[in-house]
């Protein structure tokens, strides 16, 4: 094998360099690669004995001869270090495949929570007033009866008074009750903050209903009052469609209609074209067959309510609304049944996630 | 308030609306709608002929009747029908329901095999076809002056092709319990032309007539209890026969029982004209009549049969048998008659009685005696003090058509109704309210239309202002030149202010004209830090891997028992509701886990038992000393001190938040063995809320219910408490039916946004090499951790840029009474690399501060 080669003999040197490329380009893999290394380019190699046979040379002709085999090592070398580095990749690629997993597998090690849909949309619903520059307030929710009704124009002998299903505290004549709606905020944001006010108020409230498919004794509204100098009835419309439209997305249609609520005069309920039938169908179950449903109360703020709160009604009007969070969470996610709504099971919420 | 139509239709023209056309028109003016009711009869239901009646006595005892009748011929001729009723004769013209006809339930009728025929239909009673009223068997058509052929269609003349449309009255619009009221709505909706019923032509008063006294020795608010009282004599009247048919089934669709003559007709024109009435047998009441309040002590066994103590506040109606002047209470006045001078069957003649009472005092009495009728709702909403005598005059005429006799030429006609003054009225303010612009001839003309005298006060007219002035500054009433006064109709007593008129010109011209236009706020400053707060804590605990709830706050004693809660616990001390809904939670939670631990059991019971469940909400604190909050006046700013006191009444009531976790955290699966969530996820969870707030909350062990007690962790920050977290009390866990171990936090919001910084500083990052030098400490075994950590940070000095555990060891290489604990220290400076001999210095300062513990470094 290890013929000897003149370090002179440039066609021999390139039929060796020739050979040992062929070689290594023929090794299968690494191991057999270094053999094979060694034998080209070791000691007893052609090319080291070559190598070795300059010393001997005369002067005139070593450099001639260190130059050709300086060519012929640089040829092996890189023919070895390339098949190397292509067995390297192979053997890489080969220790990959059998790291091979089955991506379907369960993946799921770190539990995933959940916010309840009723307490996300009160959130999107401030983001939907702040942007428009209110602000956003609350207040207990046991709350003083001055507050949830007197403040609110409804007299102690007012027949409005009993249709509300209050929940009184104990002792009787404790002048505290659950409050029955958002609306006593209004007048405590009055009283603090003054006017102008533009504020909305997410919040839970209470009647004394048993809990069925559409009831629940407690439940979620937002109120809304904004009281300025030149306030319209117009603008109180303008305000709901705009609500209207974050809720259930452009195109929703919006009516409304004649009222009492003894702090609002003029009174009106805001209703919504019925998602369902669109009004085109006498016995749908959604509207009752009346082709509208109804999403909350709303009108222009009493002047009683006003002065009882400081504010001049001469100089200042505006309007108040409070609309229902669970209706608008029935109609956005089609929630058939109040009991999902309320009855904390995990699956009701896990549903929304973090995002409604 | 239920309205036949053809009842409305005999006032308004309905342009041939249906029921939802009707129900429709009503809610554009305000009257929304309740539900429109059919008859619940489908036909076929014919005239059939009785050819035979063949009693057959049953084995039961009973005896049916196996009749042949004649439904003509387009219905197959004579069929047998089987019928258990008496009250007819072959000969007799009866209704007959036919096989494929459903009757009111629904009851669907076929042909049956029944006492051994097969009947071929049925012969129906009034109370089957929901006519209501006469119980006492089948329908015989003569007695119905009706004579139709058989086979003749029986819908149309039984009326049971008729509407019922159900509006819900809002409480300022107490003239539309009436016909008389929905059909002036009705014509304001759809400009149909209204004939008024209460354009009866009335006899003067005169002397002579029963003697009716008015007094109110108590009236409420200065206002008179009762101001206006009509009576008069009707006399030789079969009273207590029974109404036309026509007017009992009248009755019956809008929702009243028929039962006799007098009652039914006084009814009737109630309905008609919301006018509540009263038929007396004039014999069993004695003159005078006095209205007066009670007296203290008084009693009265209403016409429902309850014996009620009456209140002096009580307006009554009395009557002075024996020559004693109103010694007898006859009835509560306005809310419900009493007993004693009902109608009976002998009653020939009879004394009629329309009033109009003050809506206060029957409102009180109403809610007093938890009594509501048909009266006292028409009164506490304002009733027409003009209406009594045309009511009467109805009743009357009604009376002596249906049951013969003759009314008295008398008429008692006491007090005197005050009127209400006229409104000063900007016609300006309807459009700087409702933002239309409405013209002065419209407005006028709708005043007009809902009856108001309008007095125009024009600088463009005559120039003579109007002698009345306004009552008192109020928007929209701007006195002077411009001004209107205008006064509202006599049914109206709802219309007070020139807000109330603005209303009524928005309404009538129609809420679908105001425009929608999005009003210019002044810029905000968006969420306050409480707001912001609470969302992040919401969404770090759902990241965390806890779903949110919601629970209702409603606890009782045996929460608090179950939650281990000792005898003086003040979590015991809870506000309770008068009027709770479940008499076993009648209080309001003191703390969330109260009732989240009820709702982490439901989702256990449904299978659920690996849920970790969070809940945000108020708690109500019971104040040690409650104080009565006060009713303050409305008529202006009530003062400072008054507000303050208010607020000190309504209990605190901070914001929590509580979470559960129970079962597996981690699952069992392919990734290997499962974790269960416990002790350390639950006060991990708290940390983490307070970490989302920058707050750093530092455990330390503590006792406390409903947690067990050698794994409950008080979480606090600086001196605060924020809250406490742990593993639940075995015996909690038991009784919400948990699993094993489970574990729960609860922190107070309030106090953790309070000491979270508003502003967070930045901290300089150093990019100098970081020293590690590890130290483990052979300690007490009750030393806790948390202090050995603090303990070496400290020591270490401002180089110490982390600390942490990362092995505790107790075993055979250590004392029995003691512990390895081994700490990782991380140092750095910021400004340069730190030298061994400020390593050395900073491992000694740890080591020096950790013996002061009894920390000893183990070799």
């Amino acid at each position: 094998m290890s013929q000897s080669v003149s370090p002179l003999d440039q066609a021999a040197l390139d039929r060796v360099a020739d050979q040992a490329a062929a070689a290594a380009q023929g090794a299968a893999d690494l191991e057999e690669l270094a053999g094979l290394r060694r034998q080209w380019t070791g000691d007893q190699s052609a090319i080291a004995q070559a190598n070795k046979a300059i010393k001997s040379l005369p002067g005139a002709d070593k450099a001639q001869a260190g130059k050709n085999m300086g060519v012929v090592k640089r040829r092996v070398f890189a023919a070895f270090d390339a098949r190397r580095e292509a067995l390297e990749e192979q053997a890489a690629a080969r220790q990959l495949a059998t790291q091979t997993v089955d991506v379907t597998l369960p993946t799921g090690r770190i539990p995933r929570g959940a916010r309840h849909p009723l307490e996300l949309l009160q959130d999107r619903i401030a983001d939907v007033f702040t942007a428009m520059g209110w602000m956003i307030a609350e207040g207990p929710e046991l709350e003083a009866e001055w507050f949830n009704f007197d403040a609110l124009n409804f007299g102690p002998d007012h027949p409005a008074r009993q249709m509300q299903d209050t929940f009184f505290v104990d002792p009787p004549g404790s002048g505290l009750v659950m409050r029955t709606h958002t609306s006593p905020v209004q007048a405590r944001v009055l009283l603090s903050h003054g006017v102008p006010c533009y504020v909305a108020v997410p919040g839970k409230v209470f009647r004394t209903d048993e809990l069925d498919a559409t009831h629940t004794p407690v439940f979620h509204q937002v109120e809304g009052l904004a009281i300025d100098k030149n306030l319209t009835m117009a603008d109180l419309r303008g305000t709901l469609d705009r609500l209207a439209d974050a809720m259930f997305g452009a195109g929703v249609v919006t009516r409304l209609r004649p009222s009492f609520f003894p702090f609002t005069e003029p009174s009106a309920e805001l209703d919504l074209l019925c998602f369902v039938c669109r009004a085109k169908d006498p016995a749908c179950r959604t509207c009752g067959g009346s082709g509208w449903i109804e999403w909350g109360g709303c009108g222009m703020v009493d002047p009683n309510v006003l002065v009882a709160c400081g504010v001049d009604p001469t100089q200042y009007q505006g309007f108040a609304f409070g609309m229902g969070i669970e209706r608008t969470l029935m109609f956005r996610g089609g929630v058939q049944d109040m009991h999902d709504m309320v009855e904390g099971d995990v699956r009701f919420s896990g549903n929304f996630g973090v995002e409604i | 308030m239920l309205i036949p139509l053809p009842w409305l239709a005999e006032y308004v023209p309905l342009h041939g609306r249906d029921g939802e056309g009707v129900a429709a028109a009503l809610v554009s003016v305000g009257l929304e709608e309740e539900a429109v009711h059919g008859s619940g009869v489908a036909g076929p239901l014919v005239a059939g002929m009785v050819l035979e009646v063949t009693p057959e006595l049953q084995k039961n005892g009973k005896t049916i009747n196996w009749c042949q009748v004649d439904v003509g011929p387009d219905n197959g001729g004579v069929r047998g029908i089987v019928c258990g009723a008496h009250n007819f004769a072959a000969g007799d013209k009866v209704a007959v329901a036919l096989p494929g006809a459903v009757l009111p339930g629904p009851f669907p009728i076929s042909s049956r095999k029944t006492y051994g025929h097969v009947s071929d239909g049925m012969i129906c009673s009034a109370s089957e076809l929901g006519l209501g009223g006469d119980q006492s068997g089948i329908i015989v058509l003569s007695r119905m002056d009706l004579n139709p052929e058989p086979g003749t269609d029986l819908i149309p003349p039984l009326g049971l092709d008729e509407e019922t449309v159900e509006v819900n009255v809002t409480p300022d619009r107490g003239y539309c319990f009436s016909i008389r009221g929905v059909a002036r709505e009705f014509s304001h909706a759809t400009d149909a032309r209204f004939t008024d019923p209460a354009m009866i032509v009335t006899p003067p008063a005169t002397d002579g007539g029963f003697e009716i006294e008015l007094e109110d020795s108590a009236p409420i608010h200065g206002v008179a209890g009762c101001d206006r009282f009509v009576a008069r004599v009707v006399r030789g009247c079969d009273a207590f026969g029974p109404a036309p048919e026509w007017m009992r089934r009248r009755l019956t669709q809008a929702g009243m029982r028929p039962i006799s003559l007098a009652v039914d007709v006084t009814n009737y024109v109630m309905l008609e004209l919301g006018q509540p009435l009263h038929a007396y047998d004039l014999h069993a009441v004695t003159g005078p009549i006095v209205v007066r309040r009670a007296r203290l002590g008084e009693r009265l066994v209403t016409l429902d049969g309850a014996d009620r103590v009456l209140d002096p506040e009580d307006l009554l109606i009395t009557d002075s048998p024996g020559g004693q002047r109103a010694s007898r209470v006859l009835g509560l006045a306005g809310v419900m008659g009493g007993a004693s001078s009902e109608v009976g069957s002998g009653t020939r003649d009879l004394l009629i009685e329309a009033a109009h009472f003050d809506p206060v005092t029957v409102a009180r009495t109403s809610r007093r005696h938890k009594l509501s009728s048909e009266a006292a709702k028409r009164f506490e909403r304002g009733a027409d003090p003009e209406l009594p005598p045309k009511a009467v005059q109805r009743v009357i005429d009604l009376l002596i058509e249906y049951g013969g006799g003759a009314a008295d030429l008398a008429v008692t006609d006491s007090g005197q109704a005050v009127r209400a003054p006229g409104i000063a009225f900007d016609p300006d303010y309807p459009s700087r309210l409702v933002g239309v612009e409405y013209s002065h001839q419209q407005i006028q003309q709708i005043l007009e239309e809902i009856g108001c005298l309008v007095e125009r006060n024009d600088a463009t007219a005559t120039g003579q202002p109007v002698a009345r002035q306004p009552v008192a500054p109020a928007p929209g009433a701007a006195a002077g030149a411009g001004t209107w006064l205008v006064t509202p109709p006599s049914w109206r007593p709802d219309l007070t202010r020139a807000v109330d008129l603005v209303e009524e010109v928005a309404r009538i011209d129609g809420y679908d004209h105001i425009p929608s236009r999005l009003a210019g706020s002044p810029p905000g400053g968006g969420l306050t830090k409480s707001q912001r707060s609470r969302r992040s804590v919401a969404r770090s605990l759902s990241d965390f891997g806890l779903t949110e709830v919601l629970s209702y706050p409603f606890v009782g004693e045996a929460t608090f028992d179950a939650l281990g809660y000792g005898a003086g616990d003040p979590r015991r001390l809870a506000v309770r509701l008068a009027n709770p809904l479940d008499a076993a939670a009648p209080a309001l939670r003191t703390s969330i886990l109260q009732t989240l631990l009820g709702t982490a059991r439901r989702n256990a019971a449904r299978g659920l038992t690996d849920a970790s469940l969070f809940e945000l909400g108020l708690v109500t604190l019971a104040p040690a000393e409650p104080r009565q909050a006060a009713i303050l006046g409305v008529d202006s700013k009530p003062s400072n001190e008054q507000l303050a006191a208010l607020e000190a009444a309504v209990p605190a009531q901070p914001r929590h938040v509580a979470g559960v976790l129970m079962g597996y955290r981690v699952r069992p699966g392919v990734w290997g063995p499962g974790r269960r969530s416990d002790w350390a996820d639950a006060v991990e969870a708290a940390k983490v809320a307070a970490r989302t707030v920058n707050v750093h909350a530092v455990a330390s062990q503590d006792q406390r219910a409903p947690f067990h007690p050698g794994r409950c962790a008080r979480l606090s920050a600086g001196q605060v408490t924020l809250g406490w977290a742990g593993e639940l009390h075995p015996a909690v866990v038991r009784a919400f039916g948990l699993p094993e171990a489970a574990a729960a936090f609860e922190i107070d919001l309030d106090v953790l946004t309070e000491v979270a910084p508003d502003m967070v500083a930045a901290l300089p990052v150093s990019p100098r090499p970081l020293a590690k030098e590890d130290l483990a400490f052979v300690v007490d075994r009750s030393l806790p951790v948390g202090e050995l950590v603090t303990a070496v940070g400290q020591g270490a000095g401002p180089a110490a840029e982390d600390v942490f555990v990362f092995d505790v060891y107790e075993g055979d290489q250590i004392p029995a009474d003691k512990k390895s604990v081994a700490i990782a220290l991380r140092l750095r400076a910021g400004d340069h690399t730190l030298t061994p001999q400020e390593i050395a210095q900073a491992r000694a300062g740890a080591i020096a501060e950790a013996a002061g513990l009894g920390a000893e470094l183990r070799a």
